[in-house]
């Protein structure tokens, strides 16, 4: 690795490669990670200030997980550098939920006991909306519950930063809304850095401040979004956005001149 | 690398580094070096024990008497002939055995009016010491090969068993609704996805069971026998010949051994999903 690989659109506070300060929540810098001889990740630089709503975009296999498990620690990268806060959870595609441990103790796993846990524990339920289930056993909860369920316990831990997996991809398309807004909510409130891996163009402008496409190993696109809150589909600018990112996404072959080379 | 933050900055940010992969391309020869170890420590103590007279040989021989006493037996045919009848008393008892265990343990597992049939009985049964049933396997068998082979049968079935219906009532229900929902057999369904999920189970009664049949096939050797390891221990037991008696345990632990490779090496070829390992 050499010099810094050039990134399209970067659209990070001022200066481009200052010294991470106290409102850096995360910074990648020439990140690769090899499997077998294939390069998935090959050069990924991002920067996520402090409370900041980052959205990854990207095709099936172009790595978007492998990156959000590397920023967990769960797994490991090959070269480059990875910095990140220490107060870090993530909610993964299924819930993940332990079957023999009951909705709150699933919320407070790996806490120290106690009544100021279960407190605690109790109000993330209420956040979600299932404090009624908390003695409930996973395997009796819907989808859409079991889902709220590892969200509050994501949030529970005050993370400094939180990676969301396509956390509503297995989720119908209403409770998926409703998801949103709720995930939306609790940033505003609990104000962790998020990066949130999704395949939906229109839940990642929806919810965050900034969006990235994964392509080829690296960030071809990495923007602010200017768009007022709350975001309407119906706003242009709205659907000019979803267009660009679909055509970064390689979905929109409008016509053979558009067409990435 | 001038992008790298050094730690004073990653101190004041708060923020911690991950570290990279380190590749660590393990020698090829190192787990099994490491194997080895042990096994050459405590024969190098024997050894030293023996030399220093720390030892006495009328309690235990040394190494190079034991090696003597292997090469004699070896050459004079003894201990094939040995090993040859004992392997297949054990081969054959743990056979009948883990089979009868294992058809048993996937019915009691897999269908809940097996479970009532039978578990209570086989449960019942598993809690009497297996040594008891020797006179009456005597009196119902004789003392010829049948008591041996279904001693050593009737001990190795409880643990396979004991897994294989464990195993078995654990395969994952989402799987077995969703394979069902394609239409397939009962049959097939234990074949295909009940008993690949269970082989973990599977394995490990088989390693149990491996065990017991060494410990049984001694038992089994001591009803009267004419033939077989546990003869010529008898025998050497007799002239107070401790070489042929070391001779004897060593190859009881040998057999051990090679069993316990045996499973290792059924692990890895049965279950090759296992080692390329995807955590999502
Ligand atoms: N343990 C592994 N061993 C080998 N290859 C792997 C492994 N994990 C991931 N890959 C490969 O890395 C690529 C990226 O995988 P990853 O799961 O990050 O994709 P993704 O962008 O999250 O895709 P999706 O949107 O479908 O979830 C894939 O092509 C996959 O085959
Ligand atoms: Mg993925």
């Amino acid at each position: 690795m050499s010099g810094t690989p050039a990134t399209a659109t970067r659209s990070q506070p001022a200066g481009q490669d200052v010294a991470p300060g106290p409102a850096t929540a995360v910074r990648l810098r020439g990140l690769r990670r090899t499997f077998g001889t294939r390069h998935v990740l090959d050069g990924v630089d991002l920067d996520i200030a402090r409370g900041e709503f980052v959205a990854l975009l990207g095709a099936s296999g172009t790595g978007k997980t492998t990156l959000l498990r590397i920023l967990g620690a769960l797994d490991g990268h090959d070269a480059g550098t990875v910095l990140v806060p220490k107060a870090r959870t993530v909610v993964f595609q299924e819930p993940r939920l332990i079957p023999s441990k009951r909705v709150l103790a699933n919320v407070t796993v790996a806490l120290p006991r106690g009544a100021r846990t279960r407190e605690t524990g109790l109000r993330a339920l209420r956040e979600v909306g299932l404090e009624s289930h908390a003695k409930a056993w996973p395997a009796t909860l819907s989808g859409g519950e079991a889902q709220r369920v590892a969200l509050a316990r994501a949030l529970v831990r005050e993370p400094e930063l939180l990676l969301l997996d396509e956390p509503f991809a297995a989720l119908d398309a209403l409770t998926r809304l409703r998801m949103q807004d709720l995930v939306g909510e609790l940033c505003r409130v609990h104000r962790p850095a998020v990066l949130l891996v999704t395949h939906d163009v229109d839940e990642a402008v929806r919810l965050a401040d900034r969006v990235a496409v994964l392509r080829d190993g690296r960030l071809v696109t990495d923007e602010q979004i200017t768009i007022d809150r709350p975001r309407d589909t119906a706003d242009p600018r709205f659907a000019a956005l979803r267009t660009r990112l679909l055509t970064d996404l390689g979905v929109h072959p409008v016509s053979p001149k558009e067409l990435p080379a | 690398m001038s992008l790298l933050a050094s730690s004073a900055d990653t101190r004041a940010t708060g923020l911690i580094e991950l570290p990279a992969r380190t590749a660590r391309p393990r020698r090829r020869g190192s787990g099994l070096a490491l194997r080895i170890a042990g096994p050459v420590v405590l024969v190098l103590g024997w050894l030293w024990a023996s030399a220093s007279g720390t030892l006495s040989p009328a309690l235990l021989s040394s190494p190079g008497q034991v090696l003597d006493a292997l090469r004699e037996l070896w050459s004079s045919g003894q201990l094939g002939d040995a090993l040859s009848v004992s392997l297949t008393r054990a081969g054959l008892g743990l056979a009948l055995g883990a089979t009868a265990g294992l058809v048993l343990g996937v019915l009691t597992g897999f269908s809940r009016l097996g479970e009532e049939l039978l578990d209570s009985s086989v449960q019942l049964l598993r809690t009497i010491p297996f040594l008891s049933l020797v006179p009456l396997f005597m009196v119902w068998f004789g003392i010829g090969e049948t008591a041996r082979v279904v001693l050593i049968a009737v001990a190795t079935s409880f643990p396979m068993y004991v897994s294989s219906s464990g195993g078995v009532r654990n395969t994952d229900r989402k799987l077995v609704e969703a394979v069902r929902s394609f239409g397939m057999g009962r049959l097939a369904l234990v074949r295909e996805v009940v008993l690949p999920g269970a082989l973990p189970a599977l394995l490990s009664g088989l390693r149990l069971s491996m065990t017991l049949s060494v410990i049984a096939l001694i038992a089994a050797e001591e009803i009267n026998s004419t033939a077989g390891i546990g003869y010529l221990m008898a025998t050497a037991q007799e002239y107070s010949r401790t070489d042929i008696l070391t001779v004897c345990i060593l190859i009881y632990a040998l057999i051990g051994l090679a069993a316990d490779g045996t499973v290792r090496l059924l692990e890895r070829l049965l279950m090759p999903w296992r080692t390329q390992g995807v955590r999502r």
